[in-house]
């Protein structure tokens, strides 16, 4: 390994060796999973990890980019999963399966796919037992999957949740539903939470951070 | 080598009658002889029996006009797949005489005329006729020749149910006779643009192309014409290309004594399971569509269940006794237990090269590993609790998609591309109730809102409350009411006009709602 150069910001530095030693511990490589670029500096998605969502569209945005990259998702115990929704918002039909009513075998049915595909969407119908969390979790670093829980989860990596939305094109009685800007935060254990606000979905093109069509129009004026 | 080519005229119409896709009453109408009838695309005529041919019905004619020389003409639909396949039973009726047939196209084929084996060419073709009637194929006409050109147009020119052959070496005495027009015939590749030109140079008969020098006509017509010039001369040195016979792939596992138990009979066909997979390897085949039935063990051998399986890859041993367990579960109890299965059967509907399906280097295709990871969910919770997601075309949201159960293909769905007026307008919601939840919304005073017969609303919305939220919601915006205008001839709909309404609360979730005479229904949600 080459010593890394004098040049380079120290912080930088720090970030590296923290993220080579979360990369380390179990002993799995924990490898990034493509994000959306809208969310990409708040949030990186690892293999091994569970993460919480509490609305459907953003657990189809976590699902979207590696869906186009060639990932297999699977979506368990989400009957009302919206199926052109999520095919709007760039997941990959072809790529997906679904388990719209696992019934009591949620957890079963969860494990057989983690085992085999790379993403996986769950809607727990009830409370999760910390216990039955582990155990999946320790699944998920073996088998490099990555879970999206749409509900709670004890002891997830990070909970990226819907603050507050406002929808845009509807007024009283006339127009139609067009954007909406969100404001989703992140929350990572007991740091505080970041946010950012969203067009989710846009108007016109893809999901997009609202702040940078501010700043352009800033850097303009 | 003396070539016999068995013709059926105008196969079309003798496959569609026997098909019997028409309705009844047509077909008593039209199986008699004389009754005319036609296989028509949309436009034009594509073949027509001798009777319709009286009428002056003839081959590429409009639809039109062929119904007006002849009002009566029975009018069939065109299809090639259901030609092939009425042909499949002459092909295997003419192998059981005599192996290494060559189908040309459906209503024509070619074998190696026996020589003494039937008591010569004669008996021969005696036979085919006899045989070929004998399985309901009334009009044959059978020819035999030196070579194949010669074969068919001796054919062409036999009685039904009638054979005529050229001697040996006779072949270019005969066809110098015929007129260039049968060059047409049977030919899909510009014979006709060369018939007209022959005809225009005064060359009217074979006998005329045929005493020309080869190399002339080389010159002047190309290659083409050299190939006509040849088979003019009655040297067509082109064999027909015979086929094998198919396989007899269909496996068959007898029990004895009958078994009632599913596991029991799981566990009986694995071997044989094995053995079918195998068998298909062998060939370098893979199955990709089985059918498993399952027979009763008493005299009629009734039918207990049958079902075609398709695979999203292919069908290994492990996949078939699955499909044989899953199948014989959902067949009811009742049934099983009162007729115990004495054989099951696997048929392979599909079989495609292996190297069609082999791993490539960097994957590709469905992922075998999501194969194994399905088959277990399966298992665990039954075949049709995995689904695929597809989008179909619709105008409520519920419409708009629909769940293929893994490794079934998509049959009968809607085309989502076209512009389906009246649909909900993009984006869409991000969920979709399959039942949707009663809603009340009431306007300021507390009054229900209801849509009048003029698709207006009685009050503005002001409240709503609906399953999910605790409480009444104070409505931030609304849009609509979009009037909902199907299925109004159906009795079940109600007689007030159905509307729907996005509406979006204070606290900026937004939902699809719909008003019908029986009250408000949150049917999606923006979430």
């Amino acid at each position: 390994m080459s010593a890394p150069t004098v040049l380079e910001p120290r912080d930088l530095q720090l970030r590296q060796l923290q993220e080579r030693i979360r990369g380390m511990q179990d002993g799995v490589p924990r490898i990034p999973v493509i994000t959306h670029p809208a969310l990409a500096d708040l949030l990186q998605l690892r293999t091994g990890g569970a993460y919480e969502v509490d609305s459907a569209s953003l657990a189809m945005l976590l699902l979207a980019t590696p869906s186009q990259e060639g990932a297999w998702s699977a979506v368990v115990g989400a009957a009302d999963f919206g199926i052109e929704a999520a095919a709007e918002l760039g997941v990959d039909l072809t790529r997906t399966v679904l388990v719209p009513d696992p019934g009591e075998h949620w957890l079963e049915a969860t494990a057989a796919l983690v085992d085999v595909v790379s993403l996986v969407l769950l809607r727990p119908p009830g409370d999760v037992t910390a216990r039955a969390a582990s155990r999946m979790d320790a699944r998920l670093r073996k088998r490099a999957s990555t879970l999206i829980v749409w509900g709670r989860w004890p002891g997830s990596e990070a909970r990226i949740s819907l603050r507050s939305s406002s929808w845009s094109g509807v007024g009283e009685g006339h127009g139609r539903l067009t954007s909406r800007r969100a404001v989703i935060a992140v929350q990572r254990g007991s740091a505080p939470a970041r946010e950012t606000e969203l067009w989710l979905p846009a108007a016109e093109g893809p999901v997009r951070r609202v702040r940078a069509a501010a700043d352009a129009r800033a850097a303009l004026g | 080598m003396r070539v016999l080519v068995v013709w059926c005229p105008d196969w079309p119409v003798v496959a569609a009658l026997s098909d019997g896709e028409v309705a009844d009453g047509e077909v008593a109408a039209a199986t008699g002889p004389v009754a005319p009838a036609a296989v028509v695309t949309r436009s034009a005529v594509v073949a027509c029996n001798t009777r319709a041919r009286d009428h002056g019905v003839r081959r590429g004619m409009r639809r039109r006009d062929a119904q007006s020389r002849c009002p009566e003409l029975l009018l069939l639909d065109d299809n090639p797949d259901r030609d092939v396949r009425a042909f499949e039973p002459v092909l295997a009726a003419v192998e059981a005489l005599r192996p290494g047939v060559a189908p040309l196209r459906p209503g024509l084929l070619a074998i190696r005329a026996p020589g003494r084996f039937y008591g010569g060419e004669e008996h021969a073709a005696a036979l085919i006729a006899e045989r070929l009637v004998a399985i309901g194929v009334w009009d044959v006409r059978i020819g035999i020749a030196d070579d194949l050109f010669s074969a068919e147009q001796a054919a062409r020119r036999a009685e039904v149910q009638g054979w005529r052959v050229i001697v040996p070496e006779g072949s270019a005495a005969f066809l110098s006779d015929l007129p260039v027009e049968v060059l047409e015939t049977g030919s899909d590749d510009g014979g006709g643009d060369l018939v007209g030109l022959l005809q225009r140079l005064g060359l009217r008969h074979l006998g005329d192309l045929a005493a020309l020098p080869a190399r002339d006509v080389l010159t002047r017509f190309g290659a083409y014409g050299a190939k006509v010039h040849r088979l003019a001369r009655g040297v067509d040195p082109v064999q027909p290309a015979t086929r094998t016979p198919p396989p007899d792939l269909v496996t068959e596992v007898v029990f004895e004594p009958p078994l009632a138990s599913v596991e029991a009979i799981c566990f009986s066909v694995r071997q044989q399971a094995e053995e079918f997979v195998a068998r298909l390897g062998e060939r370098g085949l893979v199955s990709t569509a089985v059918r498993i039935e399952a027979e009763a063990d008493d005299v009629r051998r009734s039918l207990l269940s049958s079902r075609t399986w398709v695979h999203s890859r292919w069908f290994g041993a492990g996949d078939v006794v699955d499909r044989v367990h899953w199948q014989l579960q959902a067949t009811p109890a009742g049934v099983l237990v009162g007729a115990p299965v004495g054989l099951v059967r696997f048929v392979p509907e599909t079989v495609e090269p292996a190297a069609a399906h082999a791993d490539g280097l960097w994957g590709g295709g469905t992922d075998d590993r999501v194969d194994r990871g399905v088959a277990r969910v399966q298992a665990m919770l039954g075949y049709d609790a995995v689904v695929v997601p597809v989008r179909q075309g619709g105008r409520s949201p519920a419409d708009r998609q629909a769940h293929v159960p893994w490794g079934e293909r998509p049959t009968g769905l809607r085309p989502p591309d076209l512009p389906w007026p009246g649909r909900v307008p993009s984006p869409a919601p991000t969920r979709v109730f399959a039942e949707p939840w009663a809603t009340s919304v009431v306007g300021a005073a507390g009054q229900p809102v209801v849509v009048t017969d003029r698709g207006a609303v009685s009050c503005v919305p002001a409240r709503f409350h609906s399953g999910s939220t605790a409480g009444w919601q104070p409505i931030d915006s609304w849009a609509g009411p979009w009037p909902v205008d199907e299925q109004w001839w159906e009795s079940s709909t109600g007689s007030r006009p159905a509307a729907r309404f996005q509406i979006v609360g204070v606290d900026g979730r937004a939902w699809l709602m719909r008003c019908d005479d029986r009250g408000w229904w949150t049917e999606a949600s923006y979430d």
